[in-house]
């Protein structure tokens, strides 16, 4: 069920501000595509572009292609909800729905696609907890608010929210950055099982996790301020940590960055 | 006009609550604190007075009283022996005050919801002010409107629910009419709705980007992300909305007098003609009341002001439980 993305000349506005430019690149299904670059180079933008949330801003608008598998997401024919629901999303802040339990946070999306019968729920419930390392921990307090996990148990709360729908492509935007080295460390094992049955996309602005987790790296630049963010180059990321085609990554990653 | 005095006084304590200040020696810290301090004072004595006013002027006439107080249904203080009960008032005042609330809140929380999440930004923001103007339209022309606009097409609508939802004994009865608890029910709802309408879309706006968010990521529809994110996380602000706007009704004077015509009893066919409300009582009999009549009308005011307190009291309640979970 994972798909190939392909982008081309890809732009992202944000009413009059050109927040990304002329974006190309290909991203091959079951691989990890890590996004790297200072701040507001348009790492976060891109990543939205992929499940159409960046429209969700007022103002913002997006111009070129994301095809998916030969699907155009951006063909006026496409309803964007049914792009997210093909499209998982995990957010740099873990955000169960507060007032949900456990396993009703895992059920909402299940709920939303039509999924009805209290065993079914319950098997898939259980798969995807299980699928985000986490059903261990809460199988027996899956009645208690969401809300009440741990920040890193939270944010698997979440992955299990968005795989278990069984989307084709999980994205996930600095899923670490609010999380201890421990839970980050679990998350970062869940990418590597993950990769197994999905496209995975990760924004992350941590280098070593980017070297982990990925193998595929991207580099976003942004020439100054105001000016649109771009691709640097994208390569395998033993090749972009080792040897990159840019002196601009190179010195980003070596730390000799601006 | 009780109810928003309830209102202000909790707020006022409120604000002395949190913001305790630290003196630092200086004198213009003093004289900030002692300002502050005393208007905290004042309002508690403010409402004191109100409340002694009350029960002082009230105790003479409810001695002087032949019949129950608190059950009988006529209203003659004036007669000798002077006979009085709020039976009929509490009635009419509840009855016109709920149908009002169930009018005025689903279709205040719709427009708000249409505001938050629906229009378009340009729109939204100049519906929004209309929204709030209604609130400061003053409630004698709500009462004109009500009396000269809205009764006459009442007449034709109650006729209607009588026909279709007779067997219900609150619509039922032989003479629907234009004069009844009913149509100033609908009155009422008009006025509630910006207070109910304008609380609730603070409540949404505080909603997280990111559970709305999490919502839209998931493959949610707008309706979706509102009964999965918004309605939720507001609901206890919309239960306070509401029962700030059912204080509110419940105090409302002039607009309720006009339309309603004084049939003495209970009637339990809201469609009829009838029915009076503790405020409209007032403002209609003060005039020509006795002594005993004066007294009698002010024991009506307390038992009204007890009521709303007790209402506001409940709101404030509820929205303040709001803050424990987020």
């Amino acid at each position: 069920m994972a798909k190939r993305i392909e982008v081309s000349g890809l732009h992202a506005y944000y009413g009059g501000v050109h927040a990304i430019e002329d974006i190309s690149m290909t991203i091959e299904p079951r691989s990890v595509t890590a996004f790297i670059g200072p701040s507001g180079c348009g790492k976060s933008t891109f990543l939205r572009t992929l499940n159409r949330m960046h429209e969700v801003i007022p103002g913002a608008y997006v111009e070129g292609k994301v095809l998916l598998d030969d699907e155009d997401l951006y063909a006026s024919s496409v309803d964007p909800v049914a792009v997210r629901r093909s499209v998982g999303m995990v957010f740099q802040r873990p955000n169960p729905f507060p007032t949900m339990s456990i396993y009703d946070n895992v059920a909402a999306g299940l709920k939303l696609n039509g999924v009805r019968g209290k065993s079914r729920l319950d098997d898939i419930v259980e798969e995807s907890l299980q699928g985000a390392n986490l059903w261990n921990e809460v199988k027996d307090r899956l009645g208690k608010p969401g809300a009440g996990l741990s920040g890193g148990q939270q944010q698997r709360l979440c992955i299990a929210r968005a795989i278990a729908v069984q989307p084709q492509v999980l994205l996930m935007d600095e899923p670490c950055s609010a999380l201890d080295p421990i839970s980050t460390l679990a998350i970062e094992d869940l990418i590597a099982k993950l990769k197994n049955q999905y496209t995975i996309v990760i924004v992350t602005h941590n280098m070593q996790q980017a070297a982990r987790v990925s193998d595929r790296t991207a580099f976003f630049n942004i020439a100054g301020t105001g000016k649109p963010g771009k691709l640097i180059e994208i390569d395998d990321t033993s090749k972009i940590f080792t040897n990159p085609e840019v002196k601009a990554t190179e010195d980003y990653i070596t730390g000799r960055f601006g | 006009m009780t109810s928003d005095t309830g209102v202000e006084t909790r707020v006022g304590a409120q604000h002395r609550a949190a913001g305790r200040p630290i003196s630092t020696g200086r004198i213009g810290d003093k004289i900030f604190l002692h300002a502050a301090r005393g208007s905290g004072i004042l309002v508690l004595v403010i409402m004191a007075a109100i409340a002694v006013f009350l029960v002082w002027k009230a105790i003479p006439a409810l001695q002087r009283n032949e019949a129950s107080f608190l059950t009988a249904q006529d209203w003659d203080p004036n007669a000798t022996p002077p006979k009085f009960g709020i039976a009929q008032l509490a009635f009419g005042t509840v009855m016109s005050s709920l149908l009002a609330l169930l009018m005025a809140t689903p279709v205040a929380i719709g427009i708000a919801l249409f505001i938050s999440f629906y229009a378009p930004r340009r729109l939204a923001s100049g519906l929004g002010y209309v929204v709030d103007l209604l609130a400061a339209v003053p409630s004698i022309i709500y009462g004109l409107w009500g009396l000269l606009v809205l009764a006459p097409h009442m007449e034709g609508i109650s006729k209607a629910l009588n026909t279709a939802l007779g067997w219900i004994p609150l619509f039922g009865g032989d003479s629907p009419g234009k004069n009844s608890i009913f149509t100033a029910g609908v009155v009422l709802a008009i006025m509630i709705l910006p207070i109910i309408s304008s609380i609730s879309r603070e409540v949404f706006v505080q909603v997280p980007r990111a559970n709305v968010e999490a919502a839209l990521a998931l493959g949610a529809t707008r309706w979706e992300m509102i009964r999965l994110s918004v309605l939720p996380y507001g609901r206890s602000g919309m239960v306070g909305a509401a029962m700030l706007g059912l204080g509110r009704a419940m105090g409302e004077t002039i607009a309720v007098a006009m339309v309603l015509t004084f049939v003495p009893g209970i009637n339990l066919h809201l469609l009829e003609d009838g029915g009076s409300t503790f405020a409209a009582n007032i403002a209609k009999s003060f005039g020509e009341a006795t002594d005993t009549g004066r007294g009698a009308l002010i024991a009506s005011g307390l038992v009204l002001f007890v009521i709303t307190l007790v209402v506001n009291m409940a709101a404030r309640a509820v929205v303040a439980r709001r803050k424990e979970f987020v």
